[in-house]
């Protein structure tokens, strides 16, 4: 089963296994990862689940569609290149060791 | 203590922990199922697309992690504030300092002779939506009576299914208390593109049975309406009586102030029971939504945690049908005056309403960018004109707005 990294803006590092088709947020929740909120339920509303994605899985990972970049824009930690929404970002088995760092606060 | 267990009660618990709150807490609740999102449950859930399990708002082990005693199942049935103590129906007292109400709302029964036969559902919590998913499997004809967000949500899943569903609206239009009517035009094509009719103006005279199940539906028109199972979403009322019985004051809701306290200040009340005031809304006013329960579920923790602070947020809403997500943002009721951007035929729509010549609310049908500055916009009061949000050659993002707070 693929692995998933979170980082926190404080250093600590939590791997969890993630089957193929859920999203990382989705992931993150599950096994009680701090620092993903969630709020919305993963439908690209909120920006409480933004992560940084570590940049050699940007090219893995499909664009965001314009609701998430609509949302990046009112993120509580400024977007930068490599943000995402974690409810957008699908499990594959091409993913497997994604390393995603999470922003200080998200609301 | 926190009384219910829905995202209001379940964010007041998470947010206390986040918060640094270090006392003890407890969330107790009617529903047997630990906390869990409730959008899902008339849309991926009824479809299938999501289970139980995936729309938890946290796994079960969360609780104990974060040290909330959590009691589902467990109904209040009293409250002594002179006490300070909760009074549950298994018996026995619960002390608190600070107790929140959280309770939610109840759904609006159908007050028409045949109303109680089985086959007429309704729905809200999760063990009402598995047996709704279960019926709508079984069913060939449906008549979901109620044109708002549930009964559309619902529709269009039963429609998507391969159902003959009718839906049976009392006003003129779809979702017209919340929408433009270019909105609700709008959907209503998009659901009779899928074949789902509408039918609007016209109520529900009775529900005919057969065997004590439901067979058809009588409406005010003449039609009657073939059905094996009929789906009621007429909006809902709020639980007051905690509250009533208590001795709190009652409005449209448990009536609170700028703080969401009741005028018992170790007493909150907050979603969808509670009425409060708010900006945005010109006044006061009782919201049933997720940004809601979670927003003021944030402010209260904070003001438990000690550092008091007054509810502001901007409201927002969503609901989706079939492929079409409708965003909205602000409070439109009360507007004078409604411009648009983009156009129905595209599918790329926004509907500014205006009230006194002032940005309140923003409505978007795949136009994001429209939702979220628009939020921003009503947010911070941005002087802007209903000429300026109809002409597409001026950019809304190079309007001054202050940062977003959630």
């Amino acid at each position: 089963m693929p692995k998933v990294i979170y980082v926190s803006a404080a250093g600590l590092t939590t791997e969890v296994e993630a089957p193929v088709g859920t999203t990382v947020m989705g992931a993150a929740l599950k096994n009680g990862v701090e620092g993903i909120l969630a709020e919305c339920g993963g439908v690209c509303m909120c920006s409480t689940c933004h992560v940084f994605v570590d940049e050699k899985f940007l090219p893995l990972i499909p664009p965001a569609q314009d609701t998430e970049e609509a949302v990046l824009e009112i993120a509580a930690i400024e977007r930068r290149p490599n943000s995402r929404l974690s409810c957008q970002i699908k499990v594959t088995d091409e993913l497997n060791g994604l390393i995603v760092h999470m922003p200080e606060k998200q609301r | 203590m926190i009384v219910g267990t829905g995202q209001a009660g379940f964010q007041t618990a998470a947010s206390l922990r986040s918060e640094g709150y270090a006392d003890p807490i407890t969330l107790i609740g009617e529903e047997p199922h630990i906390p869990y999102n409730r959008p899902p449950l008339s849309k991926g859930f009824v479809l299938g697309t999501q289970d139980a399990e995936s729309i938890e708002l946290r796994p079960v082990n969360f609780y104990k992690t974060h040290q909330i005693n959590l009691l589902c199942g467990e109904r209040v049935v009293g409250i002594s504030r002179a006490e300070k103590q909760i009074e549950i129906a298994s018996g026995g007292n619960l002390s608190y300092d600070s107790l929140v109400l959280a309770v939610g709302a109840s759904n609006r029964r159908l007050p028409v002779p045949g109303g109680d036969l089985d086959g007429v559902l309704y729905l809200r919590s999760l063990a009402e939506a598995i047996f709704i998913k279960k019926r709508i499997e079984e069913a060939q004809r449906i008549v979901v009576i109620g044109g708002g967000f549930i009964g559309l949500e619902l529709a269009a899943v039963a429609g998507a299914l391969g159902k003959n569903v009718t839906v049976i609206e009392a006003l003129p239009r779809v979702m017209a208390r919340v929408v433009a009517p270019i909105i609700s035009e709008f959907f209503r094509e998009l659901h009779t593109g899928r074949g789902v009719k509408i039918l609007c103006g016209a109520t529900v005279t009775e529900i005919h049975g057969a065997n004590g199940t439901v067979k058809e539906v009588a409406v005010s028109d003449g039609s009657v309406h073939s059905a094996d199972l009929v789906l009621v979403g007429i909006g809902v009322v709020p639980n007051i009586e905690l509250a009533r019985d208590a001795g709190l004051a009652i409005s449209n809701g448990i009536a609170v102030d700028e703080y969401l306290q009741t005028e018992d200040k170790n007493i909150f009340a907050i979603g969808d029971c509670a009425e409060f005031p708010n900006a945005f809304a010109g006044g006061r006013v009782r919201l049933e939504s997720v940004q809601n329960a979670a927003d003021q579920a944030q402010c209260i923790a904070k003001t438990i945690a000690g550092h008091r602070t007054k509810y502001n947020s901007l409201p927002w809403f969503w609901t989706d049908q079939y492929e079409i997500k409708l965003q909205m943002a602000g409070i439109s009721a009360g507007h004078d005056r409604v411009v648009t951007r983009g156009n129905a035929e595209a599918k790329k729509l926004s509907v500014f309403y205006f009230r006194n010549g002032k940005l309140i609310a923003v409505d978007s049908i795949n136009r994001p960018v429209d939702h979220m500055i628009g939020r921003k916009l009503i947010a911070s009061g941005a002087s802007l004109t209903p000429e300026e949000c109809a002409d597409e050659t001026v950019d809304l993002k190079r309007i001054p707005t202050d940062p977003y707070v959630h």
